[in-house]
């Protein structure tokens, strides 16, 4: 019966345009329509199947504003049991390292946890480097990209996927897996479970709750900082070639062009 | 676009949410396809069912959702907005569960309706004939009692679903009573004698099973009444208030739609050296639909709320109807019209839209039939 962690992030949404705050360079909140990381809906279905299959208790965890709770919320609809979420206002501007310590302290907070699953990396800061802190700060195996994961009483499988290959993890539990996009596919929630989220219990914290002071996070005390952003620079309009019958070898000659061929 | 809606508490935010989510992943991504080659979607039905979408304005006693007309409209209209055969789908199953919900014992509530309201069963509603469309009073297919049983006779026509259904509301004549003599029957699919002809090949909506229900000697258990005897065509008529509640919001999805379509290729489409959106000939073309897309939701929502709150809607109920369904052919051919040659194709979908907005001027009550009933509401009032 794991009792299992899934770390949820409320990321802006990719289709939307996400920008950084011109102030700080932060991200903007405000600008984008604020969705659960999609990488995050495939760590919580694992962790779901995992439970129905084995039984166990699903927590999520998320550190973010506010506003994260609808993240939450739809993480608790979609099956998991309850919450903690971390929220402060000292937070802002939380570099990866600030991150992953508020992480593995609240991680803490939940009893008896067996298994910490994260998604890879997420689609805003696409850092990629939280689970592998956390399992570092916790003194804990880290299985990261996993493809497939196993779970047997008192140790953890993963197949991992890289560029160069696959790679059969195995350790003992407690342990950290992070997983990628083919993992599985994350079930819609339904409206029973909808129903059913509001009245899961969600523990929120402070840093204060946690024992961190407001002098060891936040923006000012980041191990780096943002100087300058620029936007994108906007698609240049592509070229239109009106083919008169020759609009092979024109198609030819652009690509040549380009080096392509 | 994401159509700005007020709801009225973060359940049904998310209900909406997981409405869009379902419509952008699940449904939109097919429907041109499955139109195409007439490719009924019951997998996507399914989905509805697992997602407990198919139950949503009905007691949670019996695997509802208890939500209110105001938020199940909503997520109807989210979803016709993606796929208008979904949609028209989900509002004909839910009218189809309307007399057994409203009308049944609760032995025969509790019996049925939670898979018909919580699972992934589907529904068919089977009301007209090829004799009794407007008048459905007329209708000829009889039910003889027989011992336990009804023996049914006769063809039931233009059934959304028909064949596809797992169950069957029909209105059969247990006495030659006119329209005092019209039963309701919840009919299951395997009733040996039932079958389905063949489709109807029709202009739109192709991916939606439309087809006659044949019963030939079929026998229906009486348990299977909803109601007593000769009450059938009031709760028919009952069911279509709300019925026509679903069309009208699945109307103004379809406008949607075709309003979004429209206003994003008058973005792109460029003529005399600009956005041809900022011409005012197309301005006020775009105002316009977006004017009777938006009046349309309001009409359907103010309809809604009176049936939320046990207010008489018969009345709001066809004006809604009578105005969302024309808004949707007005604006849909509209949307044609901005694309210019390119809407007339098939590579855009708004010729689609375009005839699938004409069948809900004609079905639940031709648009005839609604100002019949508003006219008739003014003279009996005043």
């Amino acid at each position: 019966m794991p009792n299992i962690v899934v770390l949820v992030k409320q990321v802006p949404d990719t289709y939307s345009e996400r920008k950084l705050a011109s102030a700080d360079h932060t991200l903007d909140r405000a600008s984008a329509d604020a969705v659960l990381d999609e990488i995050n809906e495939r760590a919580v279905e694992e962790a779901l199947q995992i439970k129905e299959a084995q039984g166990g208790e699903v927590t999520v965890l998320t550190v973010g504003p506010e506003r994260a709770t609808d993240a939450i919320r739809k993480a608790l609809s979609m099956g998991a049991d309850k919450a903690v979420h971390v929220s402060d206002e000292s937070l802002h501007g939380a570099d990866i390292i600030q991150t992953a310590k508020v992480l593995a302290k609240a991680i803490g907070t939940v009893e008896g946890y067996d298994l910490i699953i994260a998604g890879n990396e997420s689609t805003d800061g696409v850092g990629g480097a939280i689970p592998a802190m956390l399992a570092e700060l916790l003194g804990l195996p880290q299985l990261t990209h996993a493809r497939k994961v196993e779970i047997d009483g008192t140790s953890v499988k993963v197949e991992r996927e890289t560029d160069a290959g696959r790679t059969f993890l195995e350790a003992a539990l407690p342990a950290v897996i992070s997983v990628g996009e083919k993992i599985n596919d994350p079930r819609y929630p339904s409206f029973k479970g909808i129903m059913a989220a509001k009245k899961k219990p969600v523990t929120t914290l402070t840093i204060a709750d946690l024992g961190i002071d407001a002098s060891e996070v936040g923006l000012a005390n980041a191990a780096s900082q943002v100087l300058e952003s620029a936007p994108k620079p906007p698609r240049a309009a592509g070229q239109q070639i009106t083919d008169e019958g020759d609009g092979g070898s024109k198609i030819a000659e652009y690509l040549v062009s380009q080096k392509l061929i | 676009m994401a159509v700005e809606r007020l709801l009225p508490d973060t359940e049904a935010e998310d209900l909406i949410a997981l409405a869009r989510d379902i419509a952008a992943n699940e449904l939109a991504p097919k429907a041109g396809e499955y139109e195409e080659k007439e490719l009924f979607p019951r997998e996507q039905f399914r989905l509805l069912g697992r997602s407990g979408l198919l139950g949503l304005p009905y007691p949670e006693r019996w695997g509802g959702g208890g939500v209110s007309y105001e938020v199940y409209l909503q997520v109807l209209e989210e979803i016709a907005a993606a796929w208008m055969t979904v949609g028209v789908g989900l509002s004909v199953h839910t009218m189809s569960c309307y007399a057994l919900a409203e009308y049944g014992t609760d032995s025969q509530r509790d019996e049925w309706l939670p898979d018909m309201l919580g699972g992934d069963l589907l529904g068919a509603y089977a009301l007209s004939e090829t004799h009794a469309g407007s008048d459905a009073a007329a209708l000829s297919t009889r039910a003889v009692l027989d011992g336990p049983d009804y023996v049914v006779t006769g063809t039931k026509a233009w059934i959304t679903h028909g064949g596809q259904a797992d169950f069957y509301t029909t209105m059969v004549r247990t006495s030659p009573d006119g329209g005092r003599g019209i039963s309701c029957l919840l009919v299951p699919a395997d009733t040996p004698g039932l079958s389905a002809s063949a489709p109807e090949r029709k202009m739109g909506m192709t991916a939606s099973t439309t087809a006659q229900m044949i019963f030939d000697g079929a026998r229906v258990s009486t348990g299977r009444r909803l109601g007593e005897e000769g009450i059938g065509l009031k709760i028919a008529l009952s069911a279509l208030n709300s019925g026509r509640l679903g069309i009208a919001a699945c109307a103004v999805g379809l406008a949607q739609a075709a309003l979004d379509e429209a206003v994003r290729y008058a973005k792109e489409r460029s003529q005399f050296g600009r956005s041809i959106i900022e011409f005012q000939g197309m301005e006020f073309l775009l105002a316009d639909m977006a004017a009777a897309v938006e009046s349309a939701r309001a009409t359907y929502l103010e309809a809604a709320r009176r049936r939320d709150r046990g207010l008489p809607f018969k009345r709001q109920a066809s004006i809604a109807k009578l105005v969302a369904t024309d808004a949707a052919m007005k604006v849909t051919t509209d949307a044609v019209q901005v694309l210019g040659g390119a809407g007339y194709t098939k590579d855009f979908p708004v010729e689609r839209y375009m005839r699938e907005a004409k069948v809900p001027q004609i079905f639940e009550g031709t648009n005839q039939i609604q100002r019949m009933v508003i006219a008739r509401e003014l003279r009996n009032k005043a």
